[in-house]
């Protein structure tokens, strides 16, 4: 397999885009992406994005978009995994790389969720149609049930769960193409309207329109383009019981810890490596699992993590330095991939007033559904 | 032998008070209560309804029975709120118990009487050999307009009754029923709530039928009220079944297992057949209990059962209906009650 | 409401129907073709139990749109006594009752409906043990 490296990237601001459609916002942050990098051709595209169907009536999004970026002709193909989407996609634009088929890759992500009728519809077709949605359970429900087992087993707080949010606001401020620019407080977060006990809106990553590119090409060639590539080193992908109940125990993540293991293996590298991440924060609670399941704490301990500071900007281990799905949005398919921009412009040192000092390894995770998909990527200066 | 093998009933735990209801329009609870013996009733919460009643009721029945599901060869449900106009209650509840599909399954209706009716057809069933077990079931989750007073009555709940020809608890004497057309309660299609000819409904109605029913099935057994432990008659309000024991010659002791309706209210198709349960809860094994329904437009069913050893045996395997009425309870306010009963429009 | 798709499952629905593998005892529901752990195919046929506990719970407050007017209703994640996990609503209880390790009891009610022209959706939900 080829070494691939990343040479350019692309991201709208992320937020409510009433005047742009899906295939606006996808083509703005893939030329911006294709001007990054300095390419003057694409051989390759994938696209990530969990429902273009039932958020805007359309499908086919491979064709359309290569259609509306001006490159119709080239191989294009819509990737899903739900939430996990967008870091699927850039798994798939890895790997066609990697195996020398294609040289320069375009991967996307992008969702338009406030064009739909019934965005809460949309997104429940990631969890157990017949056997979770059917009885009246919401994403924020599932994710509920895993906070208050989590609660219960190692006596994690309301206000250390509120910190995460707090964080990756304080993140968002300094990131301009975040949707919440604004920071907030733990009692912002208390006082906020319960969506599912114990989880509460500031709990809760908001409906978001985005999209964001990275441009891929072997290792060997992006010196052409650009004198700071930076190198995927890893790619791991796991998958676990689709319905919440099925797992063996709800307050673990193993699709989490497996695809990371996997990451890890490829990239011959441990968790104390890692300089910095991006992972799914789709609701507090996963952001607290996640650190653990990534090997950045031991289990149970996610919360005095956060409430150390150590996962915050200046900390040991900066997470979600973007403001995360919290306070950056979580345009759903765009997210995977916008979590490849933010380490990609961390690790190129243009962060600007959120860089992270010395940033060399830095690693992106996106999670589907209730945690059935997980995907992780390793990031190195190359 | 040919008689009751299994009996259950399933009431739903909310309740709302005849204070409260009467509070709400301005009516004086003290004249309700003593004019009319109604006290609290029950009311189904927003995921119940005649069709998870009758479920609940039946697998009571089959605790009781003791028998495999798969035997039973008819399935009748009687209710007048069945939740579907075309599309049988009677389907839904076979297949959640496990009949299906060797069966027959029919959907009654009769205002009140609909589910005497189903005990009449499932155990003519019986009789004839068609079938070695029969289910019947009375369920209701009835309607009252806001302001009526059926408003202090209509309730929900039902009582189900498996009939075959061994491992009796209740054998079954005699049978009668007694049906003219007397347009005395009514509701139309596509109307909400039904009407009803007020004082009409008392003694050409209700007494005229359970009196001529309860008459004639005594003569025809060659049975006195005295000779009679246990009566149970429809129960529109606490009054009425009252007055029906005494014109028949029954004292007030004898119907008090079944005079359930003041803190139950009046289940319409589940009404009698509650009472029935409420008796079979605690009779002995020997005693008569007589049973004489009513249903509006209008007719009585009524049967004699005497009550067998086997009772003894099988009561304490599924709840009472004194448990149900005395077990945890959620009393509700106004509003919430109108919003059960899906009284506010949309 | 798609009919077939919610008929299909009936057997689950209203009896909890599961498989057993024949080899190892895992409890599959619904039922499987193929064993996730030692990958038999041949199973059989069990009923769950009506009872059991409750893992995990939460209340719902934003409901799905076919659940508006029952919110705020509690969920759990209940274990079956002999095995089988499923995630059902608690019903007939307000939220204060419920917590984890509550007993409770699986009943028969209805789920949904798509306003009033739809078909109604029967299954199964849980009452607090008494």
């Amino acid at each position: 397999m080829r070494e691939v490296a990343i040479i350019g990237a692309g991201i709208t601001k992320f937020g409510e885009h009433w005047k742009k459609s899906l295939r606006e916002i996808f083509v703005e942050s893939a030329l911006m992406a294709i001007k990054d990098a300095g390419v003057d051709h694409i051989d390759s595209m994938y696209v990530g994005c969990m429902s273009g169907g039932l958020f805007v009536a359309q499908e086919h999004l491979g064709a359309f978009l290569a259609d509306y970026l001006g490159q119709s002709s080239i191989p294009a193909v819509r990737v899903e995994s739900a939430c996990a989407s967008g870091g699927s996609a850039l798994r798939m634009g890895f790997i066609e790389v990697a195996s020398g088929l294609s040289d320069i890759v375009l991967v996307g992500g992008v969702e338009k969720m406030t064009d739909a009728e019934d965005v809460t519809f949309a997104l429940a077709t990631a969890a157990e149609q017949e056997y979770e949605v059917f009885h009246g359970i919401t994403f924020p429900g599932l994710y509920a049930l895993i906070a208050n087992a989590y609660m219960k087993k190692y006596g994690l707080t309301r206000e250390q769960l509120a910190m995460v949010a707090v964080k990756n606001h304080k993140h968002g401020s300094l990131n301009p193409y975040a949707q919440f620019q604004s920071e907030i407080t733990i009692e912002t977060v208390l006082n906020s309207t319960l969506v599912a006990d114990p989880l509460r809106l500031m709990d809760c990553s908001p409906v978001t329109d985005g999209a964001a590119c990275v441009i891929l090409c072997p290792l060997e060639l992006a010196k052409k383009y650009t004198d700071t590539p930076v190198k995927i080193i890893g790619s791991g992908m796991a998958t676990d019981t689709i319905a919440l109940h099925s797992r063996k125990d709800i307050t673990s993540l193993k699709a989490v810890s497996l695809s990371a293991e996997r990451a890890y293996k490829m990239a011959g590298i441990k968790p104390e490596d890692i300089d910095l991440a991006e992972v799914h924060d789709c609701f507090t609670i996963a952001e607290i699992i996640i650190t653990e399941e990534l090997g950045f704490v031991e289990k149970g301990k996610g919360g005095i993590l956060v409430e150390k500071g150590e996962t915050s900007l200046g900390g040991r281990i900066p997470v979600n330095t973007s403001g995360g799905l919290k306070a950056k949005g979580h345009p759903v398919g765009a997210t995977g991939v916008a979590q490849a921009v933010e380490i990609f412009y961390q690790l190129q040192g243009r962060a600007d007033k959120r860089q992270v000092k010395n940033a060399s390894i830095g690693l992106t995770q996106n999670m589907g559904g209730s945690g059935a998909s997980s995907v992780v990527h390793i990031m190195e200066v190359a | 032998m040919i008689g009751i093998c299994g009996y259950g009933s399933y009431l739903p735990r909310f309740r709302i008070k005849a204070d409260t209801i009467a509070k709400q329009w301005g009516m004086d609870p003290e004249s309700i209560k003593k004019g009319l013996l109604l006290y609290e009733k029950t009311v189904p919460n927003l995921d119940e309804d005649t069709i998870t009643i009758a479920v609940e009721s039946a697998k009571n029945a089959l605790k009781r029975a003791g028998i495999n599901p798969s035997e039973i060869g008819s399935v009748y449900v009687g209710s007048e709120s069945h939740p579907y106009v075309v599309k049988p209650t009677g389907t839904v509840v076979a297949e959640a118990l496990g009949i299906t599909p060797d069966v027959h399954i029919a959907d009654f209706e009769f205002a009140c009487k609909a589910g005497t009716e189903a005990m009449f057809v499932a155990y003519s069933q019986v009789k004839a050999g068609v079938c070695k077990y029969a289910l019947a079931i009375g369920a209701d989750t009835s309607q009252g307009a806001p302001g009526d007073p059926l408003e202090y009555s209509a309730s929900a709940g039902g009582s189900a009754f498996i009939f075959g020809l061994d491992k009796i608890v209740a054998e079954v004497i005699e049978t009668y029923s007694f049906s003219t057309d007397t347009p005395d309660f009514w509701r139309r299609e596509h109307e909400f709530y039904p009407k009803h000819g007020g004082r009409f409904t008392g003694e050409q109605a209700y007494f005229r039928h359970i009196i001529s029913a309860g008459k004639e099935i005594m003569k025809r057994a060659g049975l006195t009220a005295k000779d009679i432990d246990y009566a149970v008659f429809h129960m529109p309000n606490g009054k009425f079944p009252q007055q029906a024991a005494k014109s028949l010659g029954f004292d007030l002791k004898q119907i008090e297992p079944g005079w359930i309706v003041p803190w139950m209210g009046n289940t319409y198709s589940g009404s009698s057949p509650t009472g029935l349960s409420a008796t079979l809860d605690i009779a002995k094994p020997g005693q008569k209990i007589m049973l004489v329904s009513f249903g509006s437009g209008a007719g009585s069913d009524a049967f004699i059962f005497r009550v067998t050893e086997r009772i003894e045996e099988v009561r304490d395997l599924a709840p009472k209906v004194r448990d149900m009425l005395d077990g945890k309870k959620i009393y509700v306010d106004y509003g919430t009650y109108a919003k059960l009963r899906g009284k506010i429009i949309v | 409401m798609s009919v077939p798709k919610y008929w299909r499952e009936i057997p689950q629905r209203y009896r909890l129907e599961a498989g057993k593998c024949k080899k190892c005892g895992y409890i599959a529901f619904p039922p499987r073709h193929i064993c996730p752990e030692c990958k038999s195919e041949e199973f059989e046929t069990i009923r769950l139990s009506d009872k059991g506990k409750i893992i995990s719970y939460t209340i719902i407050r934003v409901p799905p749109k076919n659940f508006s007017f029952q919110a705020p209703y509690p969920v759990a994640i209940i274990e079956l006594d002999g095995g089988g996990r499923i995630t059902a609503q608690i019903t007939d209880a307000s939220p204060e009752e419920v917590e984890i390790g509550a007993r409770v009891r699986i009943v028969l009610r209805k789920i949904q409906e798509e306003g009033k022209d739809g078909i109604i959706c029967y299954g199964y939900k849980a009452v607090l043990e008494e």
